[in-house]
């Protein structure tokens, strides 16, 4: 990934960074100029919530160019209802179900950037079961 | 705007062309849709064509292409809808023609897989989806296609094996067309047995890496000479949808297909019944079976019904991919989109050989781009 593009993604890939349209609530990410549902141009920087469940996966066989295979891909539903793209992380390929809930980490997501610097940003993996308060 | 015609169609035959590149496929299949037609040049050019830059390094692709089939000065411009390409540049020809430009018009799709290692044609297929947020973590084009066909499962049931009349019926199709890549029929066996690529896709849902060039020769009724056995465009229309899967309301719905198919259905006066033929974008089964639903030609989630009940089959309530399609017949990416053009023109001129949908008067030719962001749909008369 070029320099520049990396650079402007880091609201996304660091933080889920979406957006809110302030006229009809609605969620979206990626960013765009209007507001995916009523097309109103009042939105405003919204961060999504990073936890929902598998809406769909798959495992890649052959990758593309920058890439090492196997790894696992899955559509997210996010708890907001949105569907996200991305790998999956810390998960064996039989235990990945359509409903599984996930929940985003950072992650090295190209092995090899073409100027070398590696590239971070969100995956999925299973969400961690929580040792309860005492 | 004014009545459009087919009057030539040329083809190359679809594989791995170690000996030809752009410019020799691209000029064969041009020359042979003017001879086809008896004429010497054209108005204008337009050539699909969508990995001329990052597989070949070659982009000004048409005027590669005019100089090589000796068209030149003409007007020559690439068309690029990713894997819509070979589509879209029909729908640009027609267009020029209709609104009165031009009189003669050639469209063609080239591609040139074969150039390219493997890893960089895969990274260049995932260049139709969204660079920044799909290829970018590590989407393949086969991934996304998994990913539709495994929610396509969970939502209506269905096992793999359920999607093999899809692959069968276009190498049983594709075993007598000269043009095509693969010709030897596969079995529903095979099908399911066969190795996974992304699952749950086998290597015999997809279609293969290739080479090739088509081209149609379009004109208004004016240029229509009495040797021409013309086929109307009845109608030509695209649609597009987000670039990104996951951004879709409906990943299933495939509506940049359905909003194309509805606009040229309104376009021609005709609706899926009066359809004889349906060249499909098979580029994996689950594209067929969501175009087919998209389309009309089934409901919702009951696509697999249908070709279950050997619909899709030639004699079938709407054959498709008569020819092979982009399964047997070859997917040259930006070139499909004119093979389905040449093909149903075939089926409507009565020269499809063995191919041949007894009586068939009209065709639905559809070509989809990055996992159904863009849409080019073509109702053909005879």
């Amino acid at each position: 990934m070029d320099l520049a593009r990396y650079h402007r993604l880091r609201p996304a890939y660091y933080r889920l960074e979406g957006q809110r349209c302030t006229s009809c609530q609605a969620v979206q990410f990626p960013a765009r100029t209007t507001c995916r549902i009523c097309r109103a141009r009042t939105l405003e920087p919204h961060r999504l919530s990073g936890r929902g469940t598998v809406y769909s996966h798959a495992e890649v066989g052959q990758a593309p160019r920058g890439f090492a295979s196997p790894y696992l891909v899955a559509l997210v539903q996010l708890d907001e209802g949105l569907l996200v793209t991305a790998q999956l992380t810390d998960v064996d390929p039989e235990d990945v179900v359509i409903g599984l809930p996930v929940e985003m980490v950072t992650r090295r997501i190209q092995e090899h950037g073409p100027q070398g610097y590696l590239v971070y940003g969100y995956k999925f993996r299973p969400i961690l079961r929580r040792r309860k308060a005492s | 705007m004014r009545d459009v015609f087919i009057v030539g169609v040329g083809q190359t035959p679809v594989g791995e062309h170690w000996d030809r590149g752009l410019r020799e496929l691209g000029a064969e299949a041009v020359r042979a849709a003017l001879d086809d037609a008896g004429f010497e040049t054209a108005d204008a050019l337009y050539v699909g064509n969508m990995l001329g830059g990052c597989v070949n390094g070659q982009e000004n692709v048409a005027t590669l292409v005019a100089d090589a089939a000796g068209l030149l000065p003409v007007e020559a411009l690439k068309i690029e809808a990713a894997c819509a390409s070979g589509g879209a540049a029909v729908r640009a020809a027609a267009l020029a023609v209709a609104a009165g430009a031009c009189d003669v018009v050639v469209a063609a799709g080239v591609e040139k897989m074969t150039d390219g290692a493997p890893d960089g044609v895969v990274a260049g297929l995932a260049t139709a989806a969204d660079q920044d947020y799909e290829a970018s973590h590590g989407m393949s084009f086969v991934a996304l296609s998994a990913l539709l066909m495994r929610r396509y499962m969970h939502e209506t049931g269905a096992e793999r094996e359920a999607f093999a009349p899809f692959a069968v019926v276009a190498h049983a199709n594709a075993a007598s067309n000269g043009k095509a890549m693969f010709r030897e029929p596969i079995s529903a066996e095979q099908f399911a047995r066969s190795a996974l690529v992304a699952s749950p896709i086998g290597i015999l849902d997809a279609a293969p890496v290739c080479d090739g060039a088509a081209a149609v020769v379009v004109c208004s009724k004016e240029a229509v000479r009495a040797r021409h056995r013309p086929v109307r465009v009845a109608a030509a229309s695209v649609a597009t949808d987000t670039i990104a899967l996951a951004a879709r309301s409906d990943v299933l719905a495939l509506s940049a297909a359905a909003v194309s198919a509805q606009k040229a259905f309104a376009a021609a006066g005709r609706g899926p019944k009066d359809m004889d033929l349906f060249e499909a974008h098979d580029a994996f089964t689950i594209i067929t079976a969501l175009s087919l639903e998209a389309c009309g030609f089934a409901q919702r989630g009951e696509a697999l019904r249908l070709a279950a009940e050997g619909c899709i089959a030639p004699g079938g309530c709407i054959p498709i991919s008569t020819f092979g399609g982009l399964k047997a017949r070859g997917h040259p990416v930006g070139a499909s989109g004119t093979y389905q053009i040449v093909e149903a023109a075939l089926q409507l001129r009565g020269e499809a050989g063995e191919n041949q949908i007894k009586g068939a008067r009209r065709a639905l030719a559809q070509s989809v781009g990055g996992h159904g962001s863009v849409a080019v749909t073509h109702i053909l008369e005879a």
